[in-house]
This record gives structure tokens, sequence and C-alpha cells, in this order.
């Protein structure tokens, strides 16, 4: 890849028509994102960190400016081909957990795969590795609704990093959480970063998960307000 | 894929059950009406066909020309002369000679004077003969109410509800009074042996059944006969063969100045039962039109519905990389298992319910009271092999339809939209 951010994004405006005006979510955002990034949008609630993570994940398109994600300006992809971009390289974690209730937590997990039409072996042991690597091995045939809130989402960590993604996308994953559970999301997603090397990049504005970042993106009314990098010499 | 889902829609009852349920009961319905309407045709062919018209009927081309006002005046002579050339001719098919005709039926008193009096349709039939069929075609020994069915010349059994209204007891003498076929008065005497019921309302009023060797004897129709009647020998009726046999025959003994030369008739061709059974087919195809129009609509929104309650998880396969394409073939995928599920399930049911139907009847005769058409007073459903797919075919049109209409709502949507509704 000629260009070393796995995301970059130019000036890009989204905004939202609301009758006689408009509401603008981002306001010209430049940001890039190298691979093995950590990195947290902060900011109070309506500052654009989920329209953002959105137009990222090619689930939204900008108003103006555009997103390279992976060489791809996702303002131009088709649906096609923007399914075909989180399939492959992107997971996404939301902060209601969003587990298919029907399926088992192995199913839940399995499913990415299924959309990439791997071999029944191969996917058994990705899924398997996925659920180890979150410490839900042995949770592998239950049903979502057996499962504490802190366990849904290490379910959710799983299926978004099944299928070894260059970007995991996470919109303030712990929001749902208690304290506890909180930190054990953070040091899994964490963990996973180092030993995959994986780019994380997760909206928050949760105290508790500040100290886990290495960059924090502040962003207030739709701007970038502070980019800094944190030295991470915890405890 | 497939496999994953089955998995989800055995194991959420709300996404199949109640679409399950609904192929099945509008699967039901369908077989269930359309092998009523079967049976219903099926009954009405038969009953005309034995008491009525054949599968195809022989008369002269005069009595042809106003067959329903009976004139025996224009019977055909030679009538045994015919029916050997007939045997020997078409020897795969059942020929009988039958003499129909009006009059009263006078019950007189010790003294001879009339005590009772009422008008009669009567059919004269080969009762006696070993080779005729008519036993089994009018269904005659079943249909004795009392007594015994004619022995012996002079003998005639008459519908029970007539007996009961003439109070005419077993063994006394009834005196028909008709008209000879030159056209004098004829008056002969009969011994009333038996009562019959067909369970036909037309014939159950006051018809009277004698031999034909009597009635030609009474009505003074020596080796005339009205009518003969041809059916093919398994008993069901095939149109294209009734009609190849009909050109052969009125190409054979037609003769276009010979009034009192023979002609031959299709069932079809007789009585408007032509248009009877294309109504009947046409009335099929309204039937099972208006169940698909039905059941898609109510598919449809059962699918609407569903997919609303299932944005979350649609949002979320979007956003796992699922092509919307990708995600409404799935959708269409579980549609068909479920249509396919609902409409075998509808159609055993159907089956079951048409068998009992077809075996035990419904009793309809007390709505019939008044009516002259040839219709059984038990109605009953017929099961014919294309009873097995009639409702299949529409429980998987309509599913897909209703899944299709619904699905579109997936397109329709942004998928940010979709994904907004992810947050609470
Ligand atoms: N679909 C939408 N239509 C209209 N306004 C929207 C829509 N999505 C988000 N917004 C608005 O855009 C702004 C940014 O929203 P969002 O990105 O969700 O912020 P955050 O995730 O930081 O809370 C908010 O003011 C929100 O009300
Ligand atoms: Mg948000």
């Amino acid at each position: 890849m000629e260009n070393e951010f796995l995301i970059q994004t130019e000036d890009l405006v989204k905004i939202y028509p609301m009758g006689d005006h408009s509401l603008v979510a981002l306001d010209h955002v430049n940001l890039t994102f190298k691979k093995g990034e950590f990195a947290g949008l902060v900011g109070p609630s309506g500052s654009g960190k989920t329209t953002l993570l959105n137009i990222v994940g090619s689930l939204d398109t900008p108003t103006e400016g555009s997103a390279l994600v992976l060489g791809e300006k996702v303002e131009h992809l088709s649906h096609k081909k923007s399914a075909e971009l989180r399939n492959k390289h992107i997971g996404f974690i939301f902060q209601t957990f969003n587990l298919l209730p029907v399926y088992t937590v192995y199913e839940n997990v399995e499913f990415p795969l299924l959309l990439l039409h791997m071999s029944p072996a191969d996917r058994q042991k990705l899924v398997m590795d996925a659920l180890e690597w979150v410490g839900l091995a042995d949770r592998a045939k239950s049903k979502p609704s057996q499962l504490s809130g802190g366990q849904s989402q290490r379910v959710a960590i799983a299926r978004a990093i099944v299928k070894k993604p260059e970007i995991v996308l996470a919109d303030e994953p712990t929001a749902n959480l208690d304290a506890e559970n909180s930190h054990h999301i953070l040091q899994t997603m964490e963990r996973l970063n180092r030993t995959l090397q994986t780019t994380f990049v997760f909206s928050t504005h949760d105290q508790k998960v500040i100290q886990y970042l290495r960059r924090k993106i502040t962003l207030l009314d739709g701007k970038v307000d502070k980019d800094e990098l944190i030295d991470t010499k915890r405890n | 894929m497939i496999r994953f889902l089955l998995k989800g829609l055995i194991r959420d009852r709300s996404r199949s059950l109640f679409p399950v349920l609904t192929v099945l009961a509008g699967v039901m319905l369908t077989v269930v009406l359309y092998c009523w309407i079967q049976g219903i045709t099926e009954d009405m062919i038969k009953s005309s066909a034995n008491f009525e018209t054949g599968h195809v009927k022989i008369m002269s081309q005069a009595y042809a020309a106003e067959s329903d006002q009976i004139p025996n005046d224009l019977a055909f002579v030679g009538a045994s002369e015919l029916l050997k050339e007939l045997n020997a001719r078409f020897p795969h098919m059942i020929w009988t000679p039958r003499i129909k005709f009006g009059g009263l039926l006078d019950i007189p008193d010790e003294q001879g004077e009339t005590r009772a009096q009422g008008p009669v349709m009567g059919l004269g039939v080969d009762l006696f003969s070993s080779q005729s069929r008519e036993h089994s075609l009018l269904n005659l020994n079943n249909s004795v109410v009392r007594g015994r069915l004619p022995e012996r010349p002079g003998e005639i059994v008459i519908s029970d509800d007539f007996a009961g209204r003439l109070k005419i007891e077993l063994g006394e003498t009834a005196t028909l009074i008709s008209s000879t076929m030159y056209g004098g008065m004829a008056a002969h005497n009969f011994i009333v042996v038996g009562t019959i019921r067909f369970g036909i309302v037309a014939l159950d009023r006051g018809s009277m059944i004698a031999d034909i060797s009597d009635v030609q004897y009474a009505l003074d129709m020596e080796d005339a006969s009205g009518e003969i009647l041809g059916f093919f020998n398994d008993s069901f009726y095939y149109p294209g063969r009734a009609v190849d046999l009909t050109a052969a025959f009125n190409n054979r003994f037609q003769k276009s100045d010979d009034a009192f030369s023979p002609i031959m008739q299709t069932l079809s061709d007789q009585g408007g039962l032509g248009e009877l059974l294309d109504l009947m087919d046409t009335f099929s195809g309204i039937v099972i039109t208006i169940f698909v129009v039905v059941m898609s609509i109510v598919l449809w929104n059962a699918g609407l519905i569903g997919s609303m309650r299932r944005y979350g998880e649609i949002g979320v396969r979007l956003a796992i990389g699922e092509r919307k394409s990708h995600l409404y073939r799935s959708m269409i995928a579980e549609s068909l298992m479920i249509g396919c599920f609902g409409s075998i399930l509808g159609t055993i049911v159907g089956l079951a319910i048409s068998y009992y139907l077809q075996v035990k009847g419904l009793d309809i005769s007390s709505m019939l009271r008044n009516a002259s058409m040839m219709i059984s007073d038990v109605m009953r459903a017929r099961v014919t092999p294309t009873s097995l797919i009639i409702g299949f075919v529409p429980g998987l049109i309509a599913t897909f339809l209703g899944t299709a209409i619904s699905g579109i709502g997936i397109y329709k949507r942004q998928t940010s939209h979709l994904m907004k509704e992810l947050e609470v």
C-alpha cells in the first residue's frame, strides 16, 4: 500500500438537513490513523463521534470531503463494494452488543465467516480462537440471553475480530457496562491490538476508559478539538 | 448459509409459526375448496350421465331437436337392431335403451274411483335382461327404501316421497295415464312393489321406474326407444373420446335428409352441461387466485412486522458486511422454506379434510328443496392428483410475493438509518 495510513479523512463534512435549518455533525475533520493504533474519540454526546465512525466504516457517506479507508474512497463505493470492505477488513462493535438473539455464541461469531465462504474446518478454528481470546470458549453453546452484559460485549468483540480485520471500529463499547466489565473489555481490546496489530478506533465519553488510550482525539461540535498522543506508562 | 437460516427459523417461532400457520390455513382452504368443486363437478357429471345424458346419447334427429319436451312420438323405431349394431361396432362401450315419459299416476280405491293422483316422471329401463347394467348405473339396489325392485312384467317402483304423498301401500295398483306414441290416450295398470330414493332432489319428488318392455307396451312403442345411452365402461367421462366417438357415429349413421335417422350427442353437448363444466373450471381458477392475493397480503404484512422486529438483526448483518442483495435473498430463501413447509402441511390437512368429505359427504338436502338440477343431496369432495399440487403452488407464490414486497424496505432504507435504530 503506497499510503502509510489505513484511514485518512480530508475535510470531512456531514450535514443533516433539519427542515428549515441544517445540522453540522462533522465540520472539516482531518484525521489519519496508522496500522496498529489504539485511538479513542472522546467528546460529549452529540459531538459527532458516531457519525465519524459510521463514515469511516462506510455505513454512511460524507456530505463533503473524503474518507480514504484501506485505499478506497468510501464516498465513491457502491453498496456492493462497501459491503465487501466491511466484510473483509472492518470489524464493528456497538454500544448495545447487538448479538443475534436466536443464535448461539458460537454461531454469532461464525456469521462473518459464513459471508466469507470459508470451509467449515477453517471456520471452526477461527471461531474457537476468537472465543479463546475473549475468554469465552466455554460459553460457545450459550444463547446471548444467558450471558451478562460484559460477556455479551466480549462475544461482540470476538465477532468483530474473528476474521482478523485490519480495523475494528467500536462505538461506545463500554457505555452499557459497569466499571469492572469496562476495564475487562478495554484490557481485552488492548491485548488484541498488541498481538494481532489490529487498528482500534473507538468512541467513548467514559473516564475509566480514557486511561487505556494511546491516542486521544477530542471532538467538539463536529470539529477536532485536540489530538494528543498519550504515553502509556500505567501501573 | 441455508443451515444458518433454518436454525433461525426453527428457534425463533415468531419468525416461523405465524407465517407457517397462515400458509397452512390458506393452502388447506384452497385444497379443500378445490376438491369440493371437483367433487361437485364430478357428482353433477355422474348423476347427469347416469340418469339423464349418458356419456353419449343417441336419439332420432327430430327427437333431439325437441328433447326437453320428451317427444316420444319422434322416438326411433328399430331400437333392437341399432343396439345390436352398436354393441358390435363399439364393444368397449355400455349401451342401454331408455324411454322417458310424463303422465299421471292414478291410485284407484276398491270401487275403481280415483283415490289419489299425481303427475309422474317415468323412466323405462332394461330391468330384466341379464346383460343389463342399469342396476349399477342407476344405483337401484341401494336406492330401495321399502319393498323391492320389479322382478316381473307389470311391476314398478316409485319415489318414496311420492308414495307417501299418494298414501299408496306396496302391492296396490297404480294406473299410468299418458299418451301413446301415436297420440292416443294410454292407460295401463302397474303394481307398486317398492319405493326408492336416489338422493337426487329432482328425481325424488315424483318418479316411477318400470321395465322398458312394459313401457313400450303401455305406450304402444313396439321396438321403439326414445334414447340410447352410451357409457365408457370404467364409468369415467372422457370428453375427448366422447367427441371422437360422436363424430365417428354421426358420420356413419346421421342422414341429413332423414329426420328419424339417429344422431349422437356427448354429455357436454346436452342441457348446458358443457357451459356448466367451463364455469366450474373458471370458478376454481377464481378461488385459487383470491387465495393467492389474500395470502400474499397477509404474509406481506406479517413480513413487514417481522422485518421491523428484525431491524436490529438486519442492521448488524449489514454492518458485518452482508450485502443488501444477499440479505434480501436470504429472506426470500427463508420465506420459501416457510412456504414449502406450510404448503406441505396445508396440503396434508386439506387432503385429509377433503378425503373425509369424499367418504362421508355433507348433507345439503334441506338447501335443495325446490331444486330441479341434477344435484345429489350429499355434497362430496373429490381428491384428484391435481389436488396434491393445487395448494402448493399458491402457497409458495404467496409467501414469495409477501416477502419480496415487504423486503423491498431493506433497499429503501439507508444503511445508516438501520444502524441508528440499533442505538437504544
Ligand atoms: N440521522 C440523523 N439525522 C439528523 N441528525 C443526526 C442524525 N444522526 C446524527 N445526527 C445529529 O448529528 C450530531 C452528531 O451525532 P452523533 O454522531 O451521533 O454524536 P455522538 O455519537 O458524538 O453522540 C448530533 O447532534 C445528532 O443529533
Ligand atoms: Mg454516539
